[in-house]
């Protein structure tokens, strides 16, 4: 039986020259976690982008919860959730605050809204700083003020873009509890894309390796591991060993340039 | 959040996300719904940190209290049976408007640096909604600057019309004219996409604007090259209005119709415009 939540068919999208996603398949489970992998630039982002309907994609398909990305895209909008990579929220607004305007752009019943505010402040443990202005926030507290936001609609399908980038270890470390806990209490579905191959080892349950647009290898963290057929290996390694390059992005200063300003663009 | 997600079933599940049947009365409500959401997020925004709005309160004095007292002591400008004072007041309060919403697209860009146009665009909420939403907080901005404009007029004893309807009808053209030019400002940050541009567009934008209306001096003295062009700006046909509902002895020069009928029509198609570029700038 075909349980695939989300799922994508030759989804490609080209920038002028370059192909920052280049004919991806994938497949999600209903519950997994699944994470696509790749230095700055591999395409990750851009992936994202065309699944959560920001971006058209130049050709191919892709499906959430068998809704097409390209026909249905305001019903997708509607099962998914999404934190983006920067911290994106309204410094000047209090916590609450925050969380009432996309209740509200959710379409929760007003009378829903206080409380289910409340529990998901209560569920990322911010319910103290509530009626604080997030500018006070620190960069960990405003990470899960994120994901209480995204996950007010209560979405079957949740896409976090570099959650931890810029956190310190200790931050880090709450919000995945967060992100683990959010996973075995509601069995959400989890797409997420990371540079950092030991966190991807530790919270996926398959991973897709991109390298330069393209899914190089994909599979089990621990399968991948014990396919490149040397002991002890780690993600690092099977990256460098299906992409055959360092883990670096670009080679020459014209591709990091490149991809740095198609990264900003994509911004 | 807690009392879904028992029994190891996943809350999360797709039915219960679906998108519900609507009629198309729900459709309305809901866009009007969140068209006040988004400005709404402006407003608050303001309330928490109104240091914007009290700079802001600067050039219309500066405009009134010197502008408008020397010009109008030297009569050099044939403004009728109006004071000077009394002809300039309405068009003072149209330009501190629009140089509020002019410049207001640069938040659009500030946020989608910040990544939060990128949640509102994840979000089950038309593009119309956040376009509409967006340039209707640009018009209450605008809202603080009327009143500061008419505790001036009362200073400068400019005669003000105290009729209620004709002071409703003063903030339908504040509003209007107002969310016609923030929608204006964030068709420019869609399509420029980077504050420096913004700003310098911004600056090109603003004075061929003021000085081609109505508000400092009759179209009448102009030059007919530049007579062309004050006609064919919005921003004459609020001040014309405001000028007509907002003084005693005021006329509209071009009827109360003509003048919300053009700000109408240029809104609509502002916001139309802004609409569809919307997703263009986080692509």
């Amino acid at each position: 039986m075909n349980t695939a939540i989300i799922e994508t068919n030759e989804l490609t999208r080209r920038f002028g020259e370059l192909t920052a996603v280049d004919a991806m398949t994938i497949s999600v489970e209903a519950g997994e976690t699944f994470g696509l992998l790749g230095p700055n630039g591999a395409g990750k982002t851009t992936a994202i982008k065309m699944l959560i309907t920001l971006l058209p994609p130049t050709s191919g398909e892709a499906s959430i919860a068998g809704y097409s990305i390209r026909r249905r895209a305001s019903a997708v909008r509607r099962v998914i959730g999404y934190v983006p990579q920067m911290l994106s929220t309204e410094g000047t607004l209090t916590g609450y605050e925050n969380l009432l305007i996309f209740a509200r752009l959710y379409d929760i019943p007003r009378r829903e809204r206080k409380p289910r505010i409340r529990n998901a402040l209560k569920f990322m443990g911010l319910e103290e700083c509530a009626d604080k202005l997030v500018r006070t926030y620190s960069g960990g507290m405003v990470r899960r003020l994120e994901i209480a936001q995204s996950i007010l609609h209560r979405p079957p399908v949740l896409f976090l873009d570099e959650p931890t980038v810029g956190l310190d270890p200790l931050a880090r470390k709450a919000v995945w509890e967060h992100v683990e806990q959010l996973r075995n209490e509601y069995g959400t579905t989890i797409l997420m894309t990371t540079h950092l191959m030991e966190e991807a080892d530790s919270m996926c349950d398959r991973v897709a390796i991109m390298h330069r647009g393209k899914v190089v290898a994909m599979g089990r963290p621990d399968d991948l591991k014990a396919s490149i057929g040397r002991e002890g290996a780690t993600l690092e390694d099977v990256f460098i060993y299906y992409s055959g390059s360092e883990l670096e992005s670009g080679g020459s200063y014209r591709d990091v340039f490149r991809t740095r300003r198609t990264a900003q663009r994509l911004g | 959040m807690t009392s879904s997600g028992q029994g190891g079933r996943p809350s999360g599940s797709v039915e219960s996300a679906l998108p519900r049947p609507r009629n198309p009365l729900s459709v309305v409500v809901g866009f009007v719904d969140k068209t006040l959401a988004m400005s709404e997020f402006e407003v608050r925004k303001i309330r928490h940190d109104p240091t914007e709005l009290i700079m802001r309160a600067v050039q219309p004095v500066i405009w009134l209290l010197v502008f408008g007292e020397v010009f109008t002591h030297i009569r050099a400008i044939p403004t009728g049976d109006l004071r000077y004072i009394d002809f300039l007041t309405p068009g003072v309060l149209a330009q501190s408007t629009l140089f509020i919403a002019i410049f207001s697209g640069i938040a659009l860009i500030w946020e989608r640096d910040l990544g939060i146009v990128h949640k509102f665009l994840v979000s089950p909420t038309s593009r119309g909604a956040l376009a509409l939403g967006k340039a209707l907080s640009g018009g209450v901005r605008g809202l603080p600057q009327a009143v500061l404009i008419f505790v001036l007029a009362v200073i400068l004893k400019v005669q003000i019309n105290w009729n209620p309807l004709y002071l409703l009808g003063v903030l339908a053209a504040v509003l209007l004219g107002a969310t016609a030019f923030t929608s204006l400002s964030m068709i420019v940050a869609f399509l420029v996409k980077t504050r420096e541009r913004f700003m310098g567009i911004g600056q090109v934008l603003t004075m061929p604007l003021f000085f081609a209306s109505s508000a400092i001096y009759p179209i009448s003295v102009m030059p007919r090259w530049l007579q062309v062009i004050a006609h064919i700006n919005p921003l004459t046909y609020q001040v014309d209005a405001l000028r007509g509902l907002m003084l005693a002895h005021g006329v509209s020069e071009y009827g109360l119709g003509l003048d919300f009928g053009v700000l109408l029509l240029t809104t609509a198609a502002l916001v139309t415009i802004s609409a569809r570029l919307y997703p263009n700038i986080v692509r």
